[in-house]
């Protein structure tokens, strides 16, 4: 366990640049330090390893002052890996990492013992050098000579290691790979770290804790989530960030806000630009538009220049249909990292395409309905056979600027309109016998300029939700008359 | 491992072939079995043993104190242009020798003593004011200010001599020939006067060869690494000081040696001071001994000092690696 008390220090005792830091590391645990440069990040590192004077507080490990360790016993309790330097004479890799070994050893006579070879062939191991072990250190990159000085803290075997910026030449695997080496030291072999990041998302996932400077002094310390908040992170490095959810892991992530934009006119999406081909209806814009969808290919949130209904046969069979669907794309000229693409089994003659429009600006709704697969959401419970293929599959293309919030509105706005027209429609669950809500596989699609006028909620009573509420079910409704005329129904 | 124990075999080898041939060859030619021979000729035997073994003998010991001083100042300095001569300790240690001459110093203390021991002391002033100035200079100790620093050091502390040798009037022309650098017409004493500061500034050395590896990558990193920095630079310091101090005390100023071996030594055996140590110290000890011969034979029966033979090597090693260095850095 490292405590830091009150701890006041750095190159001058008259003007000390880190002020009044305090935090408790305990076993296993790993502190990330994060501030703008200048902050004092390194300084406050080189103070805790007694490099600097401090000038008040204390720093104690196992609640034992470390100004009472000698010179070795401090380097068997701490081992510290500083940012690197060049230098005029070079070891091996090997002797390098021996180097670590230094403080177990007696000053007088040599004595390698088992348990200094094992230490440094595991430090080796550890960080990948020793495929380089007998090579100059001068010949290696920078990132292979990163992990040699890491390489010569682990073989140092201390309780405690502090690291200034360790992933500093290296690349995002190696990054990877040394971080999550430390982190299983920490986590298996009770390893305690604190180390100084310059990247808050690194820092964010594999700290437990974050402390963020200021000005020499403590801005903020806590698990990520409370310390990566936009407005704080604006107030001290006065950048703006947007936080969003790491994919896979409970931690915050930011990105960066640039600063510079390029102005042009509002973007406007237009019906003239829906194009309907022999297998599928497609949208293409000149600029990237913001989508939320389930569709087929590229679902979830993204930024994309074409959207495509494909039609497929009743058939359609595929074991692997979103390889299937991305190969079409490729072979039809779209993008497929580009584009958010959705199937159907209705003919892509019957897609009604409508534009709708009021003050605040207009709205584009494409609706391709198949309901010979209508279900009453309130009554599938009672179904036991599989799905068989019709969709209602519907766009809203919004001129206008959404906020996320907006998006999740305007997906349940739209579905509350569509099971309406379904209801107005008078189109029956086949098993339940009640009014159907919808199919068993629709889609939907809300895609926005992120242009012109700033529409933060979109419910149903909202300029934005009248629109989409009428849009989609009036196209609905036209859609799911065509179907009926198709089939004969009426 | 091999490598490194080879590299004992042949400095071991060298050396016993250049005492050999420092031994045998001369105006006179005198066989090498003499040395064990009890019925070989007086003439020879003396020859042998009052002449050439003790100028081989402090010929091995100068060059063995001046390239091990030198790869531990390169060590601690971080700089491969340091040895004693260019960093102005030498001058340093003439100046305690002229002064400890000129005065007529003698202690009782001391006894033979009092010369290697104002040498040193001359040294280790001299080495702690270069430090300190370029430290003024430029706080991380830049190769090149640091050799500046020592011309300046080494030309001031020149002048000093001048000064005094100019004042002594008619022990001018003894002074004079022992600051070129020689090694001839010492005989034993001088032996005696000087082993016991090469054993003990060397033992210091040795003690901090891992310390010396350590402070390789910085103080800040050495310091990570649990050496106690302060202490092992005031043991290297003191090392230096005295192993300089008792070579130039006995053989005036010979440059290079301290430059020129050391850096071979690296560039076949690598930087651990663990063996470089060692090797730079049997390297050096041969290297002098063989340039005292080339010093005394090449144009017999005039001997040249042997500072110009080691110069002659020294200065276009020096430039070589000063060129290597900047080309490195600068790309």
């Amino acid at each position: 366990m490292l405590t830091v008390e009150h701890i006041t220090g750095g190159y001058d005792a008259a003007k000390p640049i880190v002020q009044d830091v305090s935090f408790t590391v305990k076993k296993g645990g790993i502190l990330g330090i994060l501030g703008p440069n200048g902050s004092g990040k390194s300084t406050l590192l080189k103070v805790i390893s007694g490099i600097l004077p401090s000038t008040n507080g204390q720093v104690l490990i196992a609640e034992q002052n470390i100004k009472t360790f000698s010179p070795k016993a401090f380097a068997r309790k701490i081992a510290v890996l500083p940012q690197l330097h060049a230098h005029a004479f070079s070891h091996t890799v090997r002797e390098t990492v021996t180097l670590g070994r230094y403080p177990h050893q007696n000053s007088w006579f040599s004595t390698w013992s088992e348990q200094d070879e094992e230490a440094v062939q595991k430090a080796m191991q550890q960080t990948g050098v020793d495929c380089y072990e007998h090579t100059n250190l001068e010949f290696l990159s920078g990132g292979e000579q990163q992990r040699t000085f890491v390489a010569q803290a682990l073989a140092q075997q201390a309780d405690i290691l502090l690291l200034d910026e360790p992933t500093n030449h290296l690349d995002i695997a190696h990054q990877r790979q040394l971080l999550d080496m430390i982190r299983l030291e920490a986590v298996q072999n009770g390893l305690t770290v604190v180390s100084v990041f310059h990247d808050m998302n690194l820092a964010s996932l594999y700290c437990d804790q974050l402390l963020l400077m200021e000005k020499g002094r403590v801005r903020a310390i806590g698990e990520p989530h409370e310390v990566l908040k936009e407005q704080q992170i604006f107030e001290v490095y006065n950048t703006r960030v947007s936080s969003y959810p790491h994919p896979e892991l409970p931690k915050p992530q930011v990105t960066l806000m640039p600063s510079v934009s390029e102005s042009h006119a509002p973007y406007v999406v237009t019906k003239e630009q829906f194009k309907i081909r022999d297998e599928f209806v497609e949208l293409r814009t000149d600029f990237p538009l913001k989508a939320v969808s389930s569709a087929v290919h590229n679902a979830g949130f993204g930024w994309f220049q074409s959207f495509v209904n494909r039609a497929v046969d009743l058939n359609y069979m595929c074991e692997d249909a979103h390889e299937e669907l991305k190969r079409y794309l490729e072979k039809h000229d779209f993008m497929p990292s580009n584009t958010v693409a959705m199937m159907t089994a209705v003919a892509v003659e019957h897609v009604v395409i409508r534009e709708f429009s009021s003050s605040i600006g207009s709205i584009i709704v494409a609706v391709t309905a198949g309901v010979g697969n209508a279900v009453d959401v309130s009554r599938a419970h009672e179904r036991v056979s599989a799905p068989y293929i019709g969709t209602i599959n519907t766009w809203v293309i919004i001129n206008g600027k959404l906020t996320d919030e907006s998006f999740m509105q305007a997906m349940i706005t739209a579905t509350e309109a569509k099971t309406k027209a379904m209801h107005s429609e008078e189109i029956m669950d086949p098993i339940s016998n009640t009014i159907a809500t919808g199919t068993s596989t629709d889609s939907l699609l809300i895609a926005s300029t992120q242009s012109g006028t700033f529409m933060e909620y979109a419910g149903p009573i909202t300029d934005i939700g009248k629109l989409i509420g009428r849009g989609v079910f009036e196209t609905t409704v036209i859609a799911l008359q065509d179907y009926k005329r198709a089939k004969g129904w009426i | 491992m091999r490598k490194t124990f080879l590299g004992y075999i042949i400095a071991i080898v060298i050396l016993i072939v250049s005492i050999w041939l420092g031994v045998s060859i001369g105006s006179v030619k005198v066989s090498i079995s003499t040395l064990w021979n009890t019925a070989a000729d007086p003439t020879a035997t003396n020859i042998l043993w009052k002449i050439r073994m003790p100028r081989v003998v402090l010929a091995g010991l100068v060059g063995a104190s001046l390239a091990i001083a030198g790869a531990a100042f390169q060590g601690l300095l971080k700089n491969p242009l340091a040895d004693p001569y260019t960093l102005g300790v030498s001058s340093g240690a003439s100046v305690g020798a002229v002064v400890t001459l000129f005065f007529g110093i003698s202690t009782p203390i001391l006894g033979i003593y009092t010369l290697p021991t104002f040498s040193m002391i001359g040294a280790l002033l001299a080495m702690m004011g270069v430090m300190a100035f370029a430290r003024l200079v430029d706080r991380t100790l830049k190769m090149e200010t640091l050799i500046l620093t020592g011309i300046i050091v080494s030309s001031f502390l020149g002048s000093v001599i001048s000064l005094m040798i100019a004042l002594t009037g008619e022990e001018l022309r003894q002074i004079i020939g022992w600051l070129m650098g020689s090694v001839s017409m010492r005989g034993w004493p001088y032996v005696k006067m000087v082993w016991p500061f090469v054993l003990i500034g060397s033992f210091l050395l040795w003690l901090n060869r891992r310390e010396l590896n350590a402070m390789l990558f910085g103080e800040e990193r050495a310091k990570y690494l649990g050496v106690d920095v302060k202490k092992s630079k005031i043991m290297i310091l003191t090392g230096g000081s005295m192993l300089t101090g008792a070579a130039v005390a006995v053989s005036g100023t010979i440059g290079f040696v301290g430059l020129v071996v050391p850096h071979m030594t690296r560039l076949v055996f690598g930087a651990d001071h663990r063996h470089l140590l060692p090797l730079s110290f049997l390297n050096g000890a041969s290297l002098l001994i063989i340039c005292d011969l080339v010093a005394r034979t090449i144009i017999a029966p005039t001997e040249l000092p042997i500072g110009v033979i080691t110069a002659f090597i020294g200065a276009p090693v020096f430039s070589y690696i000063f060129f290597r260095q900047r080309r490195t850095k600068g790309a």
